[in-house]
Formats: C-alpha cells, sequence, structure tokens
C-alpha cells in the first residue's frame, strides 16, 4: 500500500478530510462511522436519562423528579434507545460498514440513498429533540404512544410522531438498500451458502424493515391526523377502537424488536467461530432461523395486548404462535453453545461480550415465555418484571452485541487496537452492573411493583436500592469502555490486517479499509468460517 | 459510481419500495376492515353519499394514465423521444385532472357538513363518523401520493428532455412508470370499497 493511503478511507486523499467530505460522503464506511458517531451519542442520551429515572426511584415519593417529569423522562429514554440508538444502531453503523467489505463488494447497491438515509435519521433526531422544547413540552406517553392518552395529552406528542415517521422511512430505504445489495453485489464466488451469518441477518432485518415499518409510519400518520383534526377513528366516542391502534403499534412494533436483536445475533454468529477457532456449527441453521425468525415475529404482535381486552382464541392464537418463535432462537443459541463445545476458546474482549449477549439473551428468552403464556402475563403485565425482561433482551442482548462488534470491529476500522486488559475490566464491571440492575427489576416485578410510575410502596424500596446501585456500577463500566475504545482507536497500536485470524473478507484488506473497499471484485474460494483460510479472499 | 448503472437493482430497490408502499396503505384497508365488519349498514349509508360520477371520472382518468406512461416507456425504448414526451405531459395532465375532481368532490362534503366537526356528520351514527374518516384518511393520503407521482413523473418528463434519460438507459423512467401504476393499484382498490360495493 501507498503510503498516503496508510489511514486508508478515513484520509482518502493528502489533505485532512473537513466536515464537509464526511457528511455529504456516500462511501458507506463514512456513513456507517457517521451513525457509529451519533447512535453512539444517542446511546449515551438515553444511559444518562435512564440513570436518571433509577436516581428518582431510589426512595418512595418524589426524590428528583415531579411525576410529570417522570413521565417525560421515561417517554424520552425509550424513544432515543428504541428509535435512535438500538433500530439504527447495528445496521446503520456495522451494517454499513462491513456489509459491502463482507461480500466483496465496492459499495452498497444505492450510495446516495445510503446518505439520504442517514440525513433522514439526523432530521428525525432533530425533530424529536426539538419536541423537548416546545409546543406543550416534552411528550409523556411513553415510547409506545397508546391511545387515548396520546391523542389528548397537551403535550407536543405531534412532533414527535413526525420524528418516528421520518426515522422509519429512513430505516426503510436502508432496508431496501441492503436486500438489493445483498442480491445484487456478491462477489465471484459469494455464493449464498458462503454469505458471512452476520450478512444472513441483516439480510431478514432488512425485509423485516421494508415491511412492517410502513405499518408504523401510517399509525403515526394516523395518531397525528387524529391529533390535529380528530377523525375519531380510534375515539370509541366517535365509533372509533383504541385497541386497533395496539394492534397497529406492534404491528411494527412487534417485528420491530427483530429488527434489534437480528442484527445483534449476527454480531454474534461471525464472533463465536473466530474465537472458538472452530468452523461455525450448523452454518445453514443459524441462516435459515434468521429468515424465520424474521417470519415468524411478524405473527406475534398480539402477545402485547394480552390484558387489553382482545378476544380469548386471539390471545390463544398469539401465545402459541410466540412459543413458536421461541425455537428459531433456541436453534441459534444451541448452534452457538455447539460451536463452542470443544473449540480453542480465547477469552479477548469480543468474545466476552458475545459470550455475555448468549447468557443474557438466554434469561431474557426464557422471562418471554412466562410473559408469552397468557396466563402468567395476567400477573406481570405492566410490572416492572417487563421492564426488566425487554432490557435482558434488548441491552443484553443488542447493547452486548453492539458493545462486541465496537471491540470487534474497530481495529478493523480504524487500524488501531485498545486496551486489552482495560476492556476485559470495563466488560467485567459492565456484566456485573447490568445484572445488578436489571435483576432486581424483574424480581421486585414478581412483588407486583408497576412499571412507568414515580412513586411506589415502600416495601418495594431494597430491590429498588439495589437496582440504582447497579444503575451507577453500568455507567462506571460503560465510561471506561467508551474511553478505553476512544483513546485505542487514537493512539493504540497499530492492529494489523487481520488481528483475530478471521475468515470473511473484510480482513482481507488492509486495516483501515482503502477508501475504494474492494475495486476490483475479488474471486472468493472459500466459506466465511474456514479458518485455515484466514487472510485469503 | 459505476454501481448505479446496474438497472436490475435500480428495478428490483424500487419494488422494494413498492411493497413498503403497499404496507402503508394496508394498515388503512385493515381499518376498513374492521370498521367495515362491525358497522356494515352505516358504511353503506356512508357509502351511498359519495359521488359515484365523480370517483367512476377518476378511475378512468387513472388507468388512462397509466396506459399513456406505460406507452412513454414503449416509445423511449424504440427511441420515439418526442411521442415519449408528449405521453408523459399526458399522463402528468390526467393526475393534475384527477385531483381538480378530488378536489371539487371534497368540496361538497365540506359544504354538506360532511368532514369530522362538521354539523351532519356530528349528527349521524358513530359508524358513519368512522367510515368519513377513513374516507378522507384514505383519499387524501392517496391524493399525497398522485401528487408526489405527477411531480415524480414531471421530473423525469425533464430528465427525458435533457438527454438524461434515454433509449440506453430508460430505468429512471421505469420506476417512474412503475411507482404511477402502484398509484394508480391503490384507486383500484379504494374506488370498489368506497364508492362501488357499498
Amino acid at each position: 500500500m501507498a503510503k498516503q493511503n496508510d489511514r486508508g478511507f478515513l484520509q482518502a486523499s493528502d489533505r485532512q478530510p473537513l466536515l464537509f467530505d464526511w457528511i455529504f460522503s456516500v462511501d458507506h464506511k463514512r456513513i456507517g462511522l457517521l451513525y457509529l458517531y451519533s447512535v453512539g451519542a444517542f446511546f449515551l442520551a438515553g444511559v444518562a436519562l435512564g440513570v436518571l429515572l433509577r436516581l428518582e426511584l431510589i426512595a418512595p415519593g418524589p426524590t428528583i423528579a415531579t411525576a410529570q417529569t417522570y413521565n417525560a423522562l421515561f417517554t424520552l429514554h425509550g424513544v432515543v434507545m428504541i428509535f435512535l440508538f438500538i433500530i439504527p444502531g447495528i445496521p446503520g453503523a456495522f451494517g454499513n460498514l462491513m456489509l459491502p467489505l463482507q461480500i466483496g463488494a465496492r459499495d452498497v447497491a444505492f450510495p446516495r440513498l445510503n446518505l439520504l438515509s442517514w440525513w433522514l435519521y439526523i432530521l428525525g433526531a432533530f425533530m424529536a429533540l426539538t419536541s423537548l422544547f416546545s409546543g406543550g413540552g416534552p411528550p409523556d406517553t411513553g415510547w409506545t404512544f397508546y391511545v387515548p392518552f396520546s391523542s389528548e395529552t397537551p403535550t407536543n406528542v405531534s412532533l414527535a410522531l413526525l420524528a418516528v415517521f421520518i426515522i422509519g422511512f429512513s430505516s426503510i430505504l436502508t432496508g431496501v438498500n441492503f436486500v438489493t445489495t445483498i442480491h445484487r453485489l456478491r462477489a465471484p464466488g459469494m455464493h449464498w451458502g458462503r454469505l458471512p451469518l452476520f450478512v444472513w441477518s441483516l439480510y431478514a432485518t432488512a425485509w423485516v424493515q421494508i415491511l412492517a415499518t410502513p405499518v408504523l409510519g401510517i399509525t403515526m400518520v394516523l395518531l397525528m391526523v387524529e391529533r390535529l383534526i380528530g377523525l375519531g377513528l380510534f375515539d370509541p366516542g366517535r365509533g372509533g377502537d383504541p385497541i386497533l391502534y395496539q394492534h397497529l403499534f406492534w404491528i411494527y412494533s412487534h417485528p420491530a424488536v427483530y429488527i434489534m436483536i437480528l442484527p445483534a445475533m449476527g454480531v454474534v454468529s461471525e464472533i463465536i467461530p473466530v474465537f472458538a477457532r472452530k468452523p461455525t456449527f450448523g452454518y445453514k441453521a443459524i441462516a435459515a432461523s434468521s429468515v424465520a425468525i424474521a417470519a415468524a415475529g411478524s405473527l406475534v404482535w398480539g402477545h402485547h395486548m394480552f390484558v387489553s381486552g382482545m378476544s380469548d382464541t386471539a390471545i390463544l392464537v398469539f401465545s402459541l404462535l410466540t412459543f413458536l418463535v421461541a425455537i428459531p432462537s433456541a436453534v441459534k443459541v444451541f448452534n452457538w453453545v455447539a460451536t463452542l463445545y470443544r473449540g480453542s476458546i480465547s477469552l479477548e474482549p469480543p468474545m466476552l461480550f458475545a459470550l455475555a449477549f448468549v447468557f443474557l439473551f438466554s434469561i431474557g428468552g426464557l422471562t418471554g415465555l412466562i410473559l408469552g403464556s397468557a396466563a402468567t402475563d395476567v400477573h406481570v403485565h405492566d410490572t416492572h418484571f417487563v421492564v426488566g425482561h425487554f432490557h435482558y433482551v434488548m441491552f443484553g442482548g443488542t447493547g452486548f452485541a453492539f458493545f462486541a462488534a465496537l471491540h470487534y470491529w474497530l481495529p478493523k476500522v480504524f487500524g488501531r487496537m485498545y486496551n486489552m486488559k482495560a476492556a476485559t475490566i470495563a466488560w467485567a464491571i459492565i456484566f456485573v452492573g447490568f445484572n445488578l440492575l436489571y435483576f432486581p427489576m424483574m424480581l421486585v416485578g414478581l412483588h407486583g411493583m408497576p412499571r412507568r410510575y414515580y412513586d411506589y410502596l415502600p416495601q418495594f424500596q431494597q430491590l429498588n436500592v439495589i437496582a440504582t446501585a447497579g444503575s451507577w456500577v453500568l455507567a462506571a463500566g460503560l465510561l471506561l469502555m467508551f474511553v478505553n475504545l476512544y483513546r485505542g482507536m487514537r493512539r493504540g497500536a497499530a492492529a494489523g490486517s487481520n488481528p483475530w485470524q478471521a475468515a470473511t473478507l473484510e480482513w482481507v484488506l488492509t486495516s483501515p479499509p482503502p477508501a475504494e473497499s474492494f475495486s476490483q471484485p475479488p474471486q472468493v474460494t472459500h466459506g466465511p468460517y474456514d479458518l485455515q483460510q484466514a487472510g485469503k479472499p | 459510481m459505476t454501481m448505479q448503472r446496474d438497472a436490475t437493482a435500480a428495478r428490483l430497490g424500487m419494488w422494494l419500495f413498492l411493497f413498503s408502499e403497499l404496507l402503508l396503505f394496508g394498515g388503512l384497508f385493515l381499518l376498513y376492515a374492521v370498521y367495515l365488519a362491525r358497522y356494515p349498514a352505516d358504511f353503506v349509508a356512508g357509502g351511498r353519499q359519495l359521488d359515484l360520477l365523480l370517483g367512476t371520472g377518476n378511475t378512468i382518468l387513472l388507468i388512462t394514465s397509466s396506459l399513456t406512461v406505460a406507452l412513454a416507456l414503449s416509445a423511449l425504448q424504440q427511441g420515439r423521444r418526442r411521442l415519449c414526451l408528449g405521453l408523459l405531459c399526458a399522463t402528468v395532465l390526467a393526475s393534475l385532472l384527477f385531483l381538480v375532481n378530488k378536489g371539487v368532490e371534497w368540496q361538497a362534503k365540506f359544504d354538506h357538513g360532511l368532514f369530522p366537526g362538521g354539523a351532519r356528520l356530528e349528527e349521524t351514527a358513530p359508524g358513519q363518523k368512522v367510515f368519513f374518516g377513513l374516507y378522507f384518511v384514505t383519499t387524501g393520503l392517496h391524493g399525497l401520493h398522485v401528487l408526489i407521482g405527477a411531480a415524480l413523473l414531471l421530473w423525469i418528463l425533464g430528465l427525458v428532455g435533457s438527454g438524461r434519460v434515454t433509449e440506453q438507459d430508460p430505468v429512471m423512467l421505469e420506476n417512474g412508470a412503475l411507482y404511477w401504476h402502484l398509484v394508480d393499484l391503490i384507486w383500484i382498490f379504494i374506488f370498489p370499497l368506497y364508492y362501488l360495493l357499498l
């Protein structure tokens, strides 16, 4: 490689790139990094809000916030974390960075559309933030925007809905782009049986993005129109039915949790074989289960509504379908464990996060079955048990996979290595803090503490204090992890092109990858997990 | 970028996007189905008050415009650029006439107080309120798509005129025509559901 290309796409020409060279770049790697920085910033904002929520709950009664402020805080925490971090997080950042590299392409199929996706995302984020300081004050409905409250409350819900609509549009465009890219731009020899499992998971995710997000779009539009002129489509006083809102909302928002978790599973499927030094066990089963989850996950939305007054038949059907989704999820977990079996496991930071994912996601998945059986759901519905379960899946799952991806791929992106010891310590602190924070939530929920209240009965205090202390431990661990990554990417030792001896295509390129990625498509000669072939296309 | 010359990819991307548009309207058709099952009599009463003549006129306009846009594509592929431009103009004209018709129809409803909050609608049964709520939001969203489609075709017309969409590289026009067919297709469902069957 020529000298001026040492920094690869980070500095494609002789001069130092300016802001405009980044925010108007159509290079998938730069767009990926734009996403990474933006979702990272919103993640930190969401964490700060979460810590404030926990601080309020350290003692019964008003501690640091009034009821109204608390409502705004948890709404904001939810909207920021769901729509600005988890949904765009792994596909937007690592999908854009790695998808073209992993299939040996020069870029995604529609580079300019890709840039538009990021801009729409930023526009939506900006509007969501504006909704806090304008109109009738910050939205206080929770991220689910349930009617009738959301159509009545004087707070600035309409702008937040528009923001969600626009972010949804951005998500659809990313999905269209990825499906087209995977169909059209695979390098010669990269047939479907050689696609890395991360690409398979992005493929399944992209279909869900295309097919489910529009339903959220129309739901948000209807709610906006409802607030503007009062059509009455969800207003029982005018013949409408509020339950239908919940159906429409969850027709998107349940598949959306698979938009959140599938790419995370893809990341873990990449990492485990590399650090167990074994080809992945059941490649086809893992790939197929991604598609199966995407398909079956589209039919289970009703399990959010067991106590909403839906018919018993519907409850039975949705409960059954919910149990069916557990099958492909378990297929993945068993295959990961089988990959580990008799592997030569090295516990480096990406692997630690990936293993934590498997452990925490299993807890999250099994507690999900408690919620999926109609009888037990009646007991724990709308309690802190749901909050605990959800965070085990979303944070313990997607969040940890995101951290795993950071530790796995950032050395590729920046060509530098972070401090392994600090990363391991950060992982341990995060893991302990996480369980301290969310396990007591599930316990206190089983005892009957409802979610979304700023106040609680005194007998719940002990578990709440533990959870709040856990939030501090978790925040400290996150701080250490981010500082370590930042320092590593600025000043760390050179990582080399393939620090983990992985066999997927992105590791064939120099680190950081050159601006044009694969300017000539490589001839692919082996599968993604033929680890003896590491470093060859 | 060289990859943007991949016409198959461009068509595939457009089809995927059209799926998402279908599902956007899918939410509205779902509401229609549920509320029709709940308020069949009110829906019939509401449907009777829609102007069948204007609805039929608009259907003819849209189907014709779908034909002209398809012919425009054929004309371009045969290298008959002037004919293509003329047919695209006809398509855009038809879409504008559609919107004028729709405006006349809406205005008549407003004049009769048949709108959310309007005097006459407020007196009717809940089922009719829902019917007209759905009618306005569905035809409104469809009208917005007509407007977007017309603007898109107008822009492509400019590209054909300036020689950037050509016989060799017609994929932009193909995709514009696909979008226009979708707008047409959705109307083909709206028209019987609201005007004919009830």
